[in-house]
């Protein structure tokens, strides 16, 4: 008890305000949460909010104003005359595409797309692939053979070309997407549930609850669900920039959410064949995946790290 | 070992006819064939013709058998867009373009990785390492389309050093053969994801090569520490990242789809986005078929490779 008292006389130690902030950042994932809210999570729920423009009406008269930094400039080319590019303005600070829309009103609308495709196909394949997982690994037997080779089935097929098949059957739209990305991604959670579910149902607690006369059902939902959450959780948010990533790739090839969708991954393909004449078209929606994927990264391992350091090699 | 070669084999055969029975369903689902076949004003006496000539009037399962006959005979399908060309002349035509970029980027994705990996792991914990961290993180973050897009206005339309899209010539004049100036970018691009993956991968594995005591030996008896490094180390430290090299191998055949896109390069991929852009179904699913077998046997080789070489995993199988 002395020493708690003395230590409590002790003054703290100054850290000078600046090293103090940098030692806080390094703790907590601070830069990448900074980044998550300003380019995904505040966009996506208050798009009808601070979105300048509307997404999806343009006026031709608008098309590819560039962004507002750029001057206006004029070139000459041998016997064509001078050329005259304008500048950018205020009223649409990233420019506008082909059609006139508004870039930054678009990636706005285009975080709530991401954000809500990779949210719902995450739940939906987290919800199947746990539930397979637990019950492969309770049960055992023939229910877990049947489940890991259809695991391995699922993993053995590439994802991106599973996507074109589909798109080519189905046709693109929101649902095909989420049906691409669930019938991929619900594989690792049900190989991961049922490596933990093994360990723990040779526990102590699980043969008690079976003596006590509960049934498979309830063991399963009330003592083995509670073990393996940290590890679904862990498992979502790393899973959420792959997510995004490969519904933006889908998209860009065509084969994920149609057009005129303010999707991110869309936005990059209608920039393609204007990289000469307007880059801010391609550049910025890109911007928008590679800072989100990136922090959700970020967030990811620094979670897995506090939760569950056993994943490591995740 | 010969058990585990026996079962793995076995798995990865089950895995094959999975796959094609999934294509074969979805193809049944996409609707009637004859649909798209027959003229408008046929009679149901043509249709049931055309039905008996194609076999489509069997069960289901002989449709599927002969559907497997005819993959193993190398009969694919007729494409749509091009008559009378068989899906897997296409695909034939378009291998070695594919191959040679895939080729490219392995080797472009080798030479960063490796320096990289062990230059990160012996300098650990130092502003080399963070930034070696920094290259691994972007890996997983960029959007491959849009690396590739960005080299090509970077390069390409800015600078003007390197074509923008195309295979170019095989002619070796000027400083770079026309072939190798088209295939920078596309290599870098398609390399580039793999390089986090094996960088990690080397890094760790020489982390764990670092601290065994032959390498202490090696440093006590006097030999230069770069002799210690890349002679002792290195190849060592080579051995996890090599069994890795399937699933290398099988991200740059599918990661090419995305980047022959951009760089218009004309291999399977490109052919793949094409056919779905004219709803060539029969070209898509064979592009679809033979990437998922390669895929499958480059996990099959993988897997052996490491039983071979960690006898662990044979016995906890």
């Amino acid at each position: 008890m002395a020493n708690v008292s003395i230590a409590r006389r002790l003054p703290m130690p100054a850290v000078p305000g600046a090293r103090r902030v940098w030692s806080t950042a390094r703790r907590y994932p601070v830069f990448p949460v900074a980044i998550l809210l300003l380019v995904l999570v505040l966009p996506a729920i208050f798009a009808d909010l601070i979105s300048p423009h509307d997404p999806l009406i343009g006026s031709l008269s608008n098309r590819l104003v560039p962004p507002v930094w750029v001057e206006a400039d004029s070139f000459e080319i041998a016997g064509m005359g001078t050329i005259e590019t304008p500048g950018g303005s205020w009223k649409h600070i990233l420019g506008t595409d082909k059609q006139g829309r508004d870039v930054l009103s678009r990636i706005i609308y285009g975080a709530r797309v991401s954000l809500t495709v990779a949210g719902l196909s995450i739940f939906i394949a987290g919800s199947v692939g746990t539930t397979l997982g637990m019950i492969a690994g309770y049960f055992g037997g023939n229910v877990d053979h049947l489940i890991m080779r259809l695991v391995d089935i699922t993993i053995s097929i590439p994802a991106i070309l599973f996507a074109l098949v589909l798109a080519v059957i189905l046709q693109p739209s929101f649902q095909t997407v989420i049906i691409v990305i669930v019938s991929i991604f619900w594989s690792r959670y049900a190989r991961l549930i049922r490596g933990q579910t093994l360990g723990i149902k040779n526990q102590d607690f699980i043969g008690r609850a079976k003596v006590s006369g509960a049934s498979n059902a309830l063991i399963i939902v009330r003592h083995v669900f509670p073990n393996v959450v940290n590890t679904i959780i862990v498992l979502a948010t790393l899973e959420v920039g792959q997510v995004i990533l490969l519904e933006a790739t889908l998209s860009f090839l065509g084969a994920g959410l149609p057009r005129p969708t303010p999707a991110w991954g869309l936005m990059v393909a209608n920039g393609r064949e204007l990289l000469i004449s307007a880059w801010w078209v391609a550049f910025f929606p890109g911007l928008a995946i590679l800072l989100a994927v990136m922090s959700m990264n970020l967030m990811g391992d620094w979670l897995r790290d506090k939760l569950d350091p056993k994943l490591r090699n995740l | 070992m010969q058990r585990f070669i026996i079962i793995r084999v076995f798995h990865a055969v089950i895995a094959l006819f999975a796959i094609s029975l999934i294509i074969f369903a979805l193809i049944r689902v996409s609707g009637d064939p004859l649909d798209t076949l027959m003229d408008e004003d046929a009679t149901d006496e043509d249709y049931a013709r055309v039905r008996a000539y194609w076999g489509l009037d069997q069960p289901l399962h002989m449709q599927y058998a002969k559907y497997i006959g005819n993959i193993a005979t190398g009969k694919l399908g007729q494409s749509i867009r091009f008559p009378g060309k068989d899906a897997s002349e296409l695909l034939l035509n378009r291998l070695p373009a594919t191959l040679e970029l895939a080729l490219v980027a392995l080797i472009v994705s080798v030479l960063i990785a490796l320096p990289l990996g062990v230059i990160v792991a012996v300098k650990k914990d130092t502003g080399i390492d963070i930034a070696g961290k920094i290259v691994a993180l972007l890996g997983q973050s960029l959007p491959s389309f849009w690396l590739g897009l960005m080299l090509m206005w970077v390069f390409a339309v800015h600078l003007q050093l390197l074509p923008t899209s195309g295979r170019g010539d095989l002619d070796v004049s000027g400083l770079l053969g026309d072939r190798l100036k088209h295939l920078i970018l596309p290599g870098i691009a398609l390399g580039y994801f793999q390089v986090a993956a094996l960088m990690r991968l080397i890094r760790s594995s020489m982390l764990e090569v670092l601290d065994t005591e032959y390498v202490k030996l090696a440093r006590i008896k006097g030999i230069p520490e770069w002799k210690v490094i890349w002679k002792h180390c290195v190849r060592n430290a080579m051995i996890a990242p090599l069994t890795y090299f399937g699933l290398v191998i099988g991200g740059l055949m599918t990661g090419s789809v995305v980047i022959e896109t951009i760089f218009t390069w004309p291999g399977v991929g490109l052919l793949a986005i094409d056919a779905l852009r004219s709803q060539d179904f029969q070209v898509v699913q064979s592009v679809v078929l033979f990437f998922a077998v390669i895929f499958i046997v480059c996990n099959l080789i993988v897997d052996i490779l490491y039983a071979y070489l960690d006898p662990r995993i044979r016995y906890t199988h």
